[in-house]
């Protein structure tokens, strides 16, 4: 049975794309067949994260109006084989994409994939809407900042609002991604606690991606950080991630410091 | 001085919380009823002017709740002027 999950927020910039990339790369790894479909039609990215900018002919656009079918417009992945993508369409109009389009593209790929993972735009609109409202899981993107918490929220509402799940009684899913989560800055009150967020926002945690210098460095030659550096430290927390949306009981690794004294003292000047 | 300064400036997280907390208690509470009181002043605004001609800018609805009541307030003014001459005959 084909799961739709969407990777949602609030706000932009909290690192949607790079977690849609990193759990649809890391549930193709455990030889899930996965779709990742870029919904932020005008300034798609996707394709740039994954490394497959100059593969995009047909766009997730040109299926939902039946100017290509779905299997001219997939890209595969040229290091995990199970591993699909869906571009959004760069130039036309926004509000190109209908929900009859979405339907009928979704229906479709749930009959070829196991995993369709939807990156969706920000922000609180139709692209945003559309992207989750034919959702089993959420993934909610936070970072511990206090306007991505607040947006959080309000996506959160959506998601109990506006997807087809919610409104025909059904339950969906509902998952919090923390990124960029510095455990040193949370240690010493600069930064939102895990259990903060969780507490303010209280829906269950499914991963806390530490603030890294991998997660730059995998999008900046297009791989998702899961498959460039598999031993880094956000490329096990997405991996972890994936396994707990599969089910599995991985037990929550909260990212402490591990810096000592002096390279705190010293290191920052470095940095 | 300079010192509980820079340990204030440190501990923000728990301000950060804290505002957190409030704000969304309020803003959970006001987004639910703000579509309601939207809807009911679409529809109170629509029987009305049904027969009398009213003007929507001074008409307003307002939800307020209370410990253990909400109440429920509509205010339209009507210019005696606007008053429809055929109310009888709309009937």
């Amino acid at each position: 049975m084909a799961k739709i999950l969407v990777v949602t927020s609030g706000k932009g910039g909290v690192g949607k794309t790079t977690t849609t990339a990193a759990l649809g790369a890391a549930l193709a790894q455990s030889n899930h067949k996965v779709a990742v479909v870029d919904f932020d039609v005008g300034l798609r990215n996707l394709d740039l994260v994954m490394g497959a900018e100059r593969r995009v002919v047909y766009d997730l656009i040109n299926v939902a109006n039946g100017d290509a079918k779905l299997h001219q417009a997939l890209i595969r992945d040229k290091r995990v084989d199970t591993l699909h993508l869906l571009a959004a369409s760069q130039t036309r109009d926004k509000d190109a994409l209908t929900e009859e389009g979405v339907r009928r593209v979704i229906d479709e790929l749930r009959e070829r994939f196991d995993w369709i993972v939807c990156d969706s735009p920000a922000g609180i609109e139709r692209g945003a809407t559309l992207a989750m409202r034919f959702a089993d899981v959420a993934v909610v993107v936070a970072n511990p900042e206090i306007s991505s918490v607040r947006d959080s929220d309000r996506i959160i509402g959506l998601l109990d609002a506006k997807t087809e799940r919610a409104e025909r009684g059904e339950r969906l899913d509902k998952h919090l991604l923390l990124t960029r989560y510095d455990p040193g800055r949370a240690a010493r009150g600069e930064m939102l606690h895990v259990d903060d967020v969780l507490e303010i926002l209280s829906i269950p945690l499914i991963g806390i991606i530490p603030e890294s210098e991998d997660v730059l460095r995998a999008s900046n030659v297009g791989s998702p950080v899961t498959l460039h550096t598999t031993t880094s430290a956000p490329a096990r927390a997405y991996m972890d991630a994936a396994r707990r949306l599969c089910g599995v009981d991985v037990p929550m690794d909260i990212p402490v410091d591990k810096k000592g004294l002096l390279v705190r003292l010293f290191g920052r000047r470095a940095a | 001085m300079n010192l509980f300064k820079f340990l204030d400036r440190r501990a923000s997280a728990p301000v950060a919380r804290e505002r957190l907390q409030i704000l969304l208690a309020h803003e959970r509470a006001s987004v639910c009823n703000a579509n309601l009181v939207a809807l009911l002043h679409k529809e109170v605004l629509a029987a009305v002017s049904k027969h009398i001609a009213i003007d929507p800018e001074r008409v307003e609805v307002n939800l307020r709740e209370r410990d253990k009541v909400s109440l429920l307030e509509i205010d339209i003014e009507i210019d005696a002027a606007m008053k429809r001459t055929d109310i009888g005959e709309a009937a």
